[in-house]
């Protein structure tokens, strides 16, 4: 009988007494606290002290870093690379993209894979491994460059290439997942309307995904500004000629010489910009 | 006193949820909160069962002191809308969950849960995941579950409220069936009239944070403390000053005592029922009558009649 | 008269390969094989360049063992101390309010945005020699972990985030009203939610951190017992020592490539659940 079920005692799992909402609170603080010591401690508290140290060295000193002859030639290698890196990869990611949600062919999971790959690899090793193709002396490719006259390892095409390489998957992930939710009807209806290829890639495809485009060209343009080991390796790091920013830092690092805080403080300032970017445009369902 | 809940208030922000409300339930008994949405019964449910803190009043269990006892140490069954269920648990884990934190045997879990399931109907899927049942079997699942720590209080925030019509009608008569065999104090929140009155033993009303009126289903029904009470458990309409049951006024061929003369309007059958549009001088109620009396009573549009309500009838004075 | 059957339509099918779609294909398959596939395979075979022997030896001497099993170690660590403090903070950020919240949120995306050779100055400005709060971790195995922790920060937090929003918060309320006890609760209900997001977060952080260079570089110090396996690699290729720089390579990718796999696994059991 169902009234059995309810005679055998079951003891309570503990003696009845009011707690102190005290120690769900103090649960709640301590946990907070572990979570804001954290991040403050590994990463908010060492970026305040670099800018701090830097307003601390004063403005002649900020002044005169920025402006120091390697450094003013750094920006233009940089914008130059990074800016070729991301349009490409721009281009590359819209593309793939749309080939990816739009047609059926062989291959198609395969290439889905492999835009994954360069997000786990060592930057170290995409140097190396674009010098092994790409060098003259070293490369798969090397005599037949050589013969040509087009130098791409120790100079601005292979930086372009070793950027775009890190920053590959990153438009193409922000736009797919769009992609293959939003849009296909609207192109059927335009096509249907007589729009021709062209025509519907510009008035719906890209307006569909064009905030899902700003982000990843926002994180391409973080990682691209940002890149430092592929490009230190391909580029052959030669002051004054082929040094990105980040190259000019290392080196003033490394060599202890002044102007590594005040050129960081330029990239640090940089990054904030894209961090305020990315956090507007993130993606709604997060955070 | 199965639950004593003394002087609740809580508030939302700016939003008053409850205000002062005192809730008795009896030993065994089964309870209907009742109310529209957004009237308090959902807070006063979860403050009684500890998912909630009242900001003034006290909660009291079986006659111990609940105030501040957080919910998992209230002995409180409770049962959610959309089933809540352990989605990465099969049923029988499910059901098992909360004797296996009491850390009871392994034989005897197996042995109350198979007994549950089987009082649920639910046996055969006890190795199948939720998302394999329907919505009335998670519920049932929910209920089992619920069950199996023998709860003294059973709590169900609009249990059926998922479900379709036809499922939800079976569940409830299931559960007012099951409260039969198994005698747990029992409270749930609907906001269902037709539910209410008929699963439950005891109605409370609650609307705007405020209780309207408790008592019995007949009691509420016949004798409704204010118009929002009718107005809720039943239909109403207007004759004269006074608010009556449509069912409840008498249509009458001649003039009699207490009568007022009216025209009908409209005439509306709906099976054997019959629902007349009246207009009198300064009302147009509705009446329910059963085909028999229409036609006993020859009545079409335009007929003149009069109208009186019913002498045992409870009418409230319109505001 | 017969009316026509109502057409059931299917999710939007994807088209066949026309004219220019199938040369826009062919030039991305051609990009990525220039880009991606060539170079990597150019690595692989170099480093069998010559042959089994050459590669052994180029593997197993000593600094190349210690760069790895550094490497491989604070890879390891970084992706569990992560998994366990990613959680939390993601669980802070979803579950807590408190004033200065959405300056937490912000500070998490530094590691994503920074340049990794800034974020190696700025760890070794505070952790370094010239440490203003006298934490002295040059040229030690702590500030390796360090620079690897930082730069793997929101991985975690950032996977685990979205799952916790969309978690059935009744649950956990029904856990609560069976008598769990709020740990009881998080373990046996929030946790098998999230494992596979964690798995994820962890498999990227591991990724990131067997690769690292930029932020290591600094901190570590350059001396041989604290240097990472890319530091190693770098080296070598200064030396003009292809066939070690590929063979070393080589070796990390297969380790990364196993370790994902493994991840991959964890995350698709702990998928199958939910």
């Amino acid at each position: 009988m169902a009234s059995d079920l309810l005679e055998a005692p079951v003891a309570a799992p503990a003696p009845v007494r009011p707690v102190r909402p005290r120690k769900r609170r103090l649960t709640r603080y301590a946990l907070r606290f572990v979570a804001v010591a954290y991040v403050a401690a590994l990463v908010a508290m060492p970026v305040v002290v670099v800018v701090w140290r830097t307003i601390d060295q004063g403005a002649s000193t900020f002044w005169h870093a920025i402006t120091a002859p390697d450094a003013v030639h750094a920006y233009q290698v940089t914008a130059q690379v990074a800016g070729l890196a991301v349009l490409i990869n721009t281009v590359f990611g819209v593309g793939v993209a749309i080939l990816l949600a739009r047609y059926r062919f062989p291959g198609r999971s395969l290439l889905n894979v492999l835009i994954d790959v360069p997000v786990s690899i060592s930057p170290i090793i995409v140097g190396l491994a674009l010098v092994l193709v790409f060098g003259w002396t070293t490369g798969w490719f090397g005599p037949a460059l050589q013969n040509a006259g087009i130098e791409v390892i120790f100079s601005t095409p292979g930086m372009v290439l070793a950027t775009a390489f890190v920053a590959l998957p990153l438009v193409v992930r922000e736009v797919l997942p769009v992609l293959e939710e939003e849009g296909i009807e609207q192109e059927q209806a335009a096509r249907s309307l007589g729009a021709n290829a062209w025509q519907r890639l510009v008035r719906i495809t890209l307006p569909t995904v064009k905030w899902a485009l700003a982000y990843g060209v926002v994180l391409s343009v973080a990682r691209a500004l940002g890149e430092f080991g592929a490009v230190r390796v391909v580029s052959g790091d030669v002051s004054g000629q082929t040094q990105t920013l980040t190259l000019v830092v290392d080196e003033r690092a490394e060599q202890f010489e002044p102007g590594a805080y005040q050129l960081s403080v330029v990239l640090i300032a940089v990054s904030a910009i894209c961090i305020v970017a990315i956090s507007l445009l993130r993606p709604r369902g997060e955070c | 006193m199965g639950i004593k809940a003394v002087g609740i208030s809580k508030r939302f922000g700016d939003f008053v949820a409850l205000d002062d409300v005192d809730l008795q339930v009896e030993t065994g008994r089964l309870t209907a909160l009742l109310g529209p949405s957004g009237g308090g019964k959902s807070t006063l449910l979860r403050i009684v069962g500890g998912l909630e803190d009242p900001d003034e009043g006290t909660v009291h269990i079986d006659g111990v002191e609940a105030t501040g006892v957080p919910a998992q140490r209230r002995n409180v069954g409770f049962v959610f809308q959309h089933y809540a269920a352990f989605k990465h648990l099969s049923v029988f884990r499910n059901v098992a969950f909360g004797l296996e934190i009491r850390r009871r045997p392994k034989a005897e879990i197996r042995r109350r849960v198979h007994e549950l399931l089987e009082l649920v109907h639910l046996d055969q899927f006890a190795d199948r995941l939720p998302s394999q049942l329907s919505g009335g079997q998670r519920q049932r699942m929910a209920l089992a579950r619920a069950l199996a720590v023998e709860p003294k209080v059973l709590l169900l925030d609009e249990p059926f409220g998922a479900l379709d019509t036809k499922v939800r009608k079976e569940l409830r008569d299931w559960l007012r069936r099951l409260h039969d065999d198994v005698h747990v104090t029992t409270v749930f929140v609907t906001h269902d009239q037709e539910e209410a009155l008929e699963v439950s033993d005891e109605i409370v009303v609650i609307n705007n944070g405020r209780i309207e009126q408790t008592g019995s289903p007949n009691d509420l029904y016949d004798h409704p403390a204010n118009d929002f009470v009718m107005g809720f458990l039943g239909p109403v309409t207007r004759l004269g000053e006074r608010l009556v049951r449509p069912h409840d006024i008498e249509v009458l061929a001649t003039d009699s005592a207490g009568a007022v003369p009216g025209e009908v309007v409209r005439l509306i059958r709906i099976g054997f029922e019959v629902r007349a549009e009246l207009r009198t001088g300064d009302s147009a109620p509705w009446v329910q009558l059963t085909r028999g009396q229409a036609e006993a009573l020859d009545l079409q549009p335009g007929r003149a009649v009069w109208l009186r309500p019913a002498h045992d009838a409870s009418t409230l004075v319109a505001r | 008269m017969t009316v026509p059957a109502a057409r059931v339509t299917a999710a939007p099918a994807r088209a066949r390969l026309g004219g220019w779609s199938g040369a826009g294909l062919g030039v991305a398959v051609l990009w990525l094989s220039l880009l991606v596939l060539l170079p990597l395979a150019a690595v692989v075979a170099t480093g069998a360049g010559d042959g089994w022997s050459g590669f052994w030896s180029a593997v197993s001497n000593h600094a190349a063992l210690t760069a790895i099993r550094l490497t491989v170690l604070s890879a390891l660590a970084v992706a569990a101390i992560n998994a366990v403090l990613g959680t939390l903070i993601a669980w802070v950020l979803v579950r807590d309010s408190f004033r200065g919240k959405r300056i937490v949120e912000a500070v998490i995306d530094i590691p994503f945005a920074l340049p990794t050779i800034v974020a190696g100055l700025v760890l070794l400005t505070l952790y370094g020699q010239q440490s203003s709060i006298g934490v002295h971790w040059y040229a030690t195995n702590q500030g390796v972990l360090v620079a690897l922790l930082f730069v793997t920060l929101p991985f975690v937090v950032r996977t685990v985030q979205p799952v916790l929003l969309a978690l059935d918060r009744e649950a956990e309320e029904a856990a609560a009203s069976l008598g769990a006890e709020p740990f009881t609760t998080f373990r046996r209900i929030v946790l098998p939610a999230i494992a596979p997001a964690v798995a994820s977060g962890a498999a990227l952080a591991f990724g990131r951190a067997m690769g690292e260079y930029g932020s290591v570089l600094l901190i570590s110090g350059g001396l041989p017992r604290t240097s990472v396996a890319s530091q190693y690699v770098f080296a070598q290729i200064q030396n003009d020592e292809y066939v070690s720089a590929a063979a070393v390579s080589t070796v990390l990718l297969l380790i990364s490539i196993v370790v994902l796999a493994v991840l991959g696994q964890v995350h698709r059991r702990a998928a199958r659940r939910g």
